[in-house]
């Protein structure tokens, strides 16, 4: 059997990481489909006696349990009459009109009913929705959280790398746990990491509700984000709830002090197997309603662990995107996916994110890695510690605040060695097993849990229960603290504890500053009307958001002195060679003089003694020229090759880049250009001294071979600015050649 | 003075005179010092049902009336026992109670004067029943 051959390209492109993942053409039965199913219902309320008797497609008696409680505590009746008389196209385009304020689109986002609200959102493209996001927006600023947790449940590093989260600047860092029993240590780690690296970072613990609960009473927490909603009845009640339950548990949870945000996303009705048909986008738009129904302050929504099952159906990346847009209409704070690893393609999942990131959410990421990824048990990490400098770099690019502070190695280093210090103290000073110094300072460096020393895990689960037990609380936390000499630790703790009284934390979208004042969509809303309002990354933030520790004053670099004398200039104007087998080599203002060396390290004496010497090799002669007026390399080879006694010239620039000239072209013309700097080595420039030798001397010339770095652009373009800006610097408008001496 | 929802938030650091602690410490005092001395407790660092209350009416004022119901429901919820509250949740599950069952908690929290919730309760017992969400028995 013969086999077809194939084209090269396909079957490269098939080893591509990208196509680890499976796309799929829709199957709206399974609920496979973006948005605008064939099965999705006509937007639909009708209101008899002010009772709603018809929502969506359905009778009341055939209301399941969603429908029932988006009748009995979502839909606002005073304004649906209104919202829902308006045409799709008009509320769409109010979504991205800047002159339609949010709080209008909000008052009417309280009438609409789900199909009509994915009706809406599903009008407008990617741009439009990132608009729409960037106007709902609930709090004027956006935020970011992280996730912080490691395979070996190290206490040390879980404080460590809390304490680093917080340091750069997350306003809310989540937890949870491999064995279900540690529940207590790591929110201890976590609370105690995140006081020392900035005070008023809220954490949680996402674990079992029971569990959850009782770590909140005793303080170690301050918010949860684990309370599932589904778009179809079967799915809730598969996730063991219902509305009902789910908004008993989330105000059961305000009455404890936490802080709640429900969970929903496309994608999860499909995966578990009843989304009845719908399309993605509408059961989400039902979760969504759920939510502000169940007086949630703020979901978690973008598909979260679905996200990789959306993105296999057409239009998946902008349904997710559609969805963070319903739910900042809604009024709620949006936690916005990011989380779970989307894409094995970096390309793709970064364009992914972009949808969130550029319009900015109250929370980017639902959990950004600060650990790498393989220690992250979410089984999330779609960006992670190794992505760090990308992200910071993107928000440099954009101008954009993606919620993450550029920190100095040393600073870090130290924010991690006391937050591991302060942990260890307090496991002592409350007779959990010790945390050894070796456990501290590799938790200060590490990478990741493998740098740690193995704990007993035993001990530490049985010290995780007796915690329970004794009832130990964020209070003994802070009195341990303050016995060791913490404190400014202890009185953070102390800080989140005191939060719990005044409550401010549970109003929407809130997060708290260092001094402890509380802000939210309440004192600080987002008020974006257009250009020039709204949140805008300038000033002291912007600064601090571009200073990475990596970025270079460009005054340092590329001095190229290296202590030896310059190249001694002949007082009078260069003459016209009157040598047939002359070669000019013609060098630019700089070389040999303000600059010293090439681009690729090579110094001006070795490259003018290559050049001069493979012209000697080839029998011509040689004549070195400075070109004082010109600092272009065309214009440098040219107006050498005009005072040459066989009209050739090689023009040298200081950064390298070369050219062999001959008097009767144009000086953008040329016999062979050299324009790979970076590459070349003496010996390139031995090659080309003999290439000019043999055009002076009319000899055939095959061109040097010449190499190609695609990314010696992206590499060396800021270098190449620095030392052309030099040799620019160096040029003497109007001055004639001069003739320079060898060393 | 009087509390103005819309001015007045945050409470912690706009109004700390209207915030007391459940034992009924004003905010200043929940120090480290007091806590040295042994002087607090976790239970009493945590919103009393009038401060939940007060947050209620700032989300009311903002327009965020389903948030200000949950803060009112929570409100209510202070004076219920944790593992109480825990059971009821348990008892909203799908499947989980009978319909008397339901009035049972219904009625407790009636007793504690969580009468939202009392009526929340009753309203799921209600769907409950007509979606199938009740045990049999």
């Amino acid at each position: 059997m013969t086999e077809t051959p194939r084209s090269g390209r396909f079957v490269a492109r098939e080893g591509s990481e990208l196509r680890r993942e499976l796309l799929i053409e829709p199957w709206p039965e399974l609920g496979l489909v973006a948005a605008d199913g064939p099965a999705d219902p006509e937007p639909e309320l009708v209101i008899d006696d002010g009772v709603v008797t018809r929502l969506d497609g359905k009778k009341a008696a055939e209301f399941d349990v969603i429908d029932r409680f988006l009748v009995a505590h979502g839909l606002d009746l005073e304004v649906a009459a209104e919202a829902m008389a308006l045409p799709d196209e008009r509320i769409a385009r109010m979504l991205v009109d800047v002159d339609v304020p949010r709080e209008e689109l909000v008052r009417l986002a309280r009438g609409l009913t789900p199909a009509k609200l994915a009706r809406v959102v599903g009008m407008l493209d990617p741009v439009e929705l990132m608009m729409a996001l960037k106007k709902l927006r609930a709090r004027r600023d956006p935020g970011n959280q992280a996730h912080v947790t490691n395979l070996k449940e190290s206490p040390a590093l879980l404080a460590a790398d809390a304490a680093e989260a917080a340091r750069r600047g997350f306003d809310e860092l989540e937890t949870t746990v491999g064995v279900a029993r540690y529940a207590p240590l790591n929110a201890l780690a976590l609370l105690v990491g995140s006081q020392t690296g900035r005070p008023g970072v809220m954490t949680q613990c996402a674990v079992e509700e029971r569990r959850n609960l009782e770590l909140a009473i005793r303080g170690l927490v301050t918010y949860a984000e684990t309370l599932s909603v589904y778009g179809t009845e079967p799915v809730f009640a598969d996730g063991d709830d219902t509305p009902w339950s789910k908004a008993f548990l989330g105000s059961a949870y305000a009455s404890r002090g936490v802080k709640v945000r429900f969970t929903s996303g496309t994608g999860s009705e499909a995966l578990m197997g009843h989304a009845q048909g719908l399309s993605m986008l509408y059961l989400e738009a039902r979760c969504i309603s759920v939510v502000r129904a169940a007086g949630a302050q703020g979901v978690q929504n973008g598909s979260i662990s679905c996200v990789a099952l959306v993105l296999s159906v057409p239009g998946g990346t902008r349904a997710i995107l559609a969805e963070n847009v319903l739910a900042a209409w809604h009024d709620l704070e949006v936690a916005s996916g990011n989380d779970a690893i989307a894409s094995h393609s970096a390309i793709r999942k970064t364009a992914k994110l972009m949808g969130q990131f550029l319009p900015g959410t109250d929370f980017v990421t639902s959990g950004y890695s600060v650990m790498p990824r393989r220690d992250n048990t979410f089984g999330g990490g779609n960006y992670d510690a190794d992505d760090l400098d990308e992200w910071l770099t993107l928000q440099r690019d954009w101008q954009v605040d993606g919620g993450i502070e550029p920190v100095a190695e040393d600073e870090l280093l130290r924010v991690r060695k006391r937050a591991a210090r302060a942990t260890q103290a307090v496991f002592a000073e409350l007779g959990l097993p010790v945390v050894t110094d070796a456990e501290v300072d590799a938790a200060t460096h590490a990478h990741g849990s493998p740098d740690l020393p193995d704990r007993d895990r035993a001990a530490d689960v049985e010290a995780a229960d007796e915690l329970l037990r004794r009832g130990t609380s964020a209070l003994d936390i802070a009195l341990a603290l303050d016995r060791a000499g913490f404190e400014d630790v202890a009185e953070a703790v102390l800080g989140m504890l005191r939060q719990r009284v005044a409550a401010d934390y549970l109003q929407t979208a809130a997060v708290i500053e260092p001094d402890g004042l509380v802000r939210s969509a309440v004192n600080d809303p987002n008020a974006y009307l257009g250009p020039g309002t709204g949140y805008r990354l300038q000033g002291e933030r912007w600064e601090l958001l571009q200073a990475l520790p990596h970025v270079v004053d460009p005054r340092t670099l590329g001095s190229g002195q290296d202590g030896t004398p310059a190249l001694r200039e002949e007082p009078a104007a260069a003459e016209h060679g009157d040598d047939p087998a002359e070669v000019v080599i013609a060098v630019g203002p700089a070389f040999a003089d303000g600059l010293r060396e090439t681009i690729n390290g090579l110094t001006h004496d070795d490259v003018l003694a290559a050049v001069t010497d493979g012209i000697r090799a080839a029998g011509a002669t040689a004549r070195v020229l400075r070109i004082r007026r010109a600092a272009d390399v065309a214009f440098i080879a040219h107006d050498g090759a005009r005072l040459s006694g066989s009209g050739i010239a090689l023009g040298l620039q200081s950064k390298g880049t070369a050219v062999i000239h001959r008097a009767d072209l144009e000086p953008l013309d040329n016999l062979e250009l050299f324009g790979m700097s970076p590459l070349y080595t003496l010996e390139s420039y031995r090659a080309m001294g003999r290439n000019a030798a043999g055009y002076a001397l009319g000899q055939r010339v095959g061109p040097v071979p010449t190499e190609l770095d695609n990314f010696a652009r992206a590499k060396l373009i800021v270098r190449t600015t620095l030392l052309h800006a030099r040799e620019a610097a160096a040029v003497i408008p109007g001055a004639p050649a001069v003739e320079l001496a060898q060393h | 003075m009087a509390f103005d929802p819309v001015t007045d938030y945050p409470l912690g650091s706009r109004r700390p005179d209207l915030v007391r602690t459940p034992t009924g410490r004003a905010l200043d005092e929940v120090t480290l010092a007091a806590a040295r001395e042994g002087a607090l407790t976790v239970a009493d660092m945590r919103a009393t049902a009038e401060t939940l209350g007060l947050q209620a009416q700032v989300a009311r004022a903002a327009g965020r009336t389903q948030l200000a119901e949950g803060l009112e429901r929570a409100a209510e919820l202070t004076e219920v026992p944790d593992d109480e509250l825990l059971a009821i949740y348990t008892a909203l599950r799908p499947g989980r109670s009978t319909a008397e069952q339901l009035e049972g908690w219904a009625a407790r929290l009636d007793g504690l004067g969580a009468t939202r919730n009392a009526a929340f309760v009753r309203e799921a017992a209600g769907v409950y029943a007509d979606r199938s969400l009740l045990t049999r028995d």
